[in-house]
């Protein structure tokens, strides 16, 4: 086969298209983790949830409330989804995960495992596990672009580039704030941040409501592109987590970059040997356990 | 452990076909076994593995293909399984214990992601299908397992039951020798304080692997059971689902403690059978079981009871 640079590149870019996904899930992860040491398995649920959010807000919410021609807009729906989302995630936190912080680790993982099987199963039951399109995507959106090397369509672009610019906001308040460095602090000593008067409680709270924040803010960007369907984010978490392993969950800058850039390798695999695209981010999880057991960008404790 | 109550589950195991449906009771037994290794691992040497569906699918095929395909007996075929899966393990395990707590957990459950794939994708496995149809042969080429005889008016494959139950034994008696053994005392001294440990000159690495291989192995041997018991491997045995239900068996009944996983293999699959009317909403029901748990009782049903009598079960 021939391998075109046109051919690598268009699917270069679809990879880097899921990449932006990964880096998005994973920072979130990076960022709940940091702060509550919990790795949040209902974290594609979320993502999942995010994207119903929009669908629902779009087909179903207008004649719920009494008003059949009213439909949340993707836009109010970028925002409205991780709002709805955040608040499902401070109740979760608030309620439950609260009450794990001083048992292992281990529990936080396995609660919010349960969480994943009863968010995913409710919505089995409601909606097709093979998907409903989401048809709202603006007109402005659609279309594609010249990129001088190939066309690529409008939308995805979008995706690209706002998601990078969330990726590197959350990088920039974290890394470069007066509220970032509250964060930071109370990652290494809880205590410490306490005893100089700051709310650590409602910090961590904040932190994991904006964490699955994020997570619907990709579930909404994702709905327009794949099918919103149930199994959308049990798809997902895996694949994130096997993203996560090869970075490590210590630099927020660490697991943007390696989520962009297994998204590329995945999109690359796709033309050199398609078979093995859906396993390549595993197998290369393999080789960094081997090589780098810690992770690209992890610290060993 | 009291010798009475060992006494008293083993004739109830002989008895059950004769009591209960014995399909349920043989599938009973594959969970309880699969469970029991898990807490082998998670019990005892502190790993959380999400990925046991790995070893309890994977051997499932591999037994499904040698007594479908390649004709071996059954003992054979169930041999190979445990064989697979105790190769896998150590595979899986000596990649996994290079990372701690959860990241341990995250990578045998990717680990376990790959198996799935290759489950879906080979052409020996069946795609979606599966393979369906397992015979379940002679045993040792001369006992029929698949002989039903007549049970009160109900057809029941007796040869089988009894097989499934010795096995069971032998795996559940593995398990607790090792528990026993002073390689279980080493697993249990890593499982509380691993620095303390290595000080003390064990090769913890070693111990963790060794336990992941054996608990690989014998969830491996449930699954080739139960390839047998149902004459199917399905992808249903090697997806992230049946990983969780095992780890769910394992925390409902008590982890670390050797009776646990029965009791909360037995409480899942009743719950299953009984539920199965409802539908898709037991993933809901699993779901919500796990959530409980892990807020309200922790140390499961027998470590509960365990604490009110004062007695370690």
């Amino acid at each position: 086969m021939e391998l075109s640079f046109q051919m690598v590149m268009s699917q270069v870019m679809l990879g880097l298209n899921n990449g932006v996904f990964y880096a998005i899930l994973s920072l979130g992860l990076a960022v709940i983790f940091g702060l509550l040491n919990i790795v949040n398995f209902a974290h594609g649920a979320l993502y999942m949830l995010g994207a119903y959010v929009a669908l629902l807000g779009f087909t179903s919410l207008g004649p719920l409330i009494g008003m059949p021609d009213f439909h949340l807009n993707y836009w109010a729906a970028l925002i409205v989804a991780p709002l709805v989302v955040g608040a499902v995630g401070i109740v979760i936190e608030k309620t439950m995960l609260s009450r794990l912080y001083k048992f292992d680790h281990l529990y936080g993982l396995l609660l919010t495992f349960g969480l994943a099987l009863i968010i995913q199963g409710v919505f089995t039951n409601f909606f097709n596990v093979s998907g409903d399109p989401y048809d709202a995507k603006p007109e402005i959106l659609g279309g594609a672009v010249n990129l001088g090397f190939m066309m690529f369509p409008k939308y995805r672009l979008w995706v690209i580039v706002i998601s990078l610019l969330v990726c590197f906001g959350t990088w920039f308040v974290i890394e470069r704030t007066k509220l970032g460095s509250y964060l930071r602090a109370g990652t290494e000593n809880p205590e410490l941040v306490k005893a100089f008067g700051v709310n650590v409680p409602l910090m961590i709270t904040l932190t994991y409501g904006y964490g699955v924040a994020l997570a619907a803010f990709a579930g909404v960007l994702a709905a327009p592109i794949y099918s919103v369907s149930p199994v959308m984010g049990s798809e997902m978490i895996i694949t994130v987590f096997a993203v996560v392993v090869i970075g490590g969950m210590g630099s927020i800058m660490g697991s943007i970059v390696t989520g962009l850039l297994l998204g590329m390798v995945e999109g690359f695999t796709k033309v050199v040997y398609a078979p093995a695209s859906s396993t390549v981010i595993f197998l290369i999880m393999v080789l960094v356990l081997l090589v780098k057991p810690a992770g690209l960008f992890g610290r060993e404790s | 452990m009291n010798k009475i109550l060992w006494k008293i589950l083993v004739i109830l195991g002989l008895a059950a076909p004769f009591i209960v449906y014995p399909v349920f009771m043989m599938k009973l037994l594959c969970f309880a076994l699969f469970a029991s290794a898990f807490n082998l691992l998670l019990g005892y040497a502190g790993l959380l593995s999400f990925g046991h569906a790995a070893f309890f699918g994977g051997a499932s095929y591999v037994t499904g293909y040698l007594v479908k395909n390649s004709g071996l007996t059954p003992e054979l075929g169930i041999l190979g399984g445990t064989l697979f899966a105790a190769l896998l393990g150590y595979l899986v395990g000596s990649l996994a214990i290079r990372r701690q707590g959860i990241y341990f957990a995250m990578v045998t459950l990717a680990l376990a992601q790959i198996v799935y794939f290759i489950a879906l994708k080979a052409p020996f496995t069946g795609g979606e299908d599966g393979l369906q149809g397992i015979p379940r042969g002679r045993l040792f080429g001369m006992l029929d397992l698949g002989q039903i005889y007549s049970i009160g008016g109900s057809p029941v494959a007796l040869n089988l039951y009894y097989f499934i139950f010795a096995l069971f034994c032998l795996g559940f008696w593995i398990i607790y020798r090792t528990i026993n053994s002073p390689f279980g005392q080493v697993l249990k001294a890593i499982r509380e304080n691993e620095p303390r440990a290595v000080s003390l000159g064990y090769k913890v690495e070693r111990f963790k692997l060794m336990a992941f291989v054996i608990s690989a192995a014998l969830a491996g041997m449930a699954g080739s059971m139960k390839s047998l018991v149902f004459q199917l491997a399905s992808l249903t045995d090697v997806s992230w689902h049946t990983s969780g239900e095992v780890v769910l068996m394992t925390l409902l009944g008590g982890v670390g403690t050797v009776l646990g996983p029965l009791v909360g293999a037995f409480t899942v699959v009743t719950l299953q059978s009984e539920l199965s009317s409802v539908g898709s909403w037991i993933t809901v029901i699993i779901g919500v079981t796990f959530v409980v748990c892990v807020l309200l009782f922790r140390r499961g049903f027998v470590g509960e009871l365990g604490r009110l009598l004062k007695k370690s079960l």
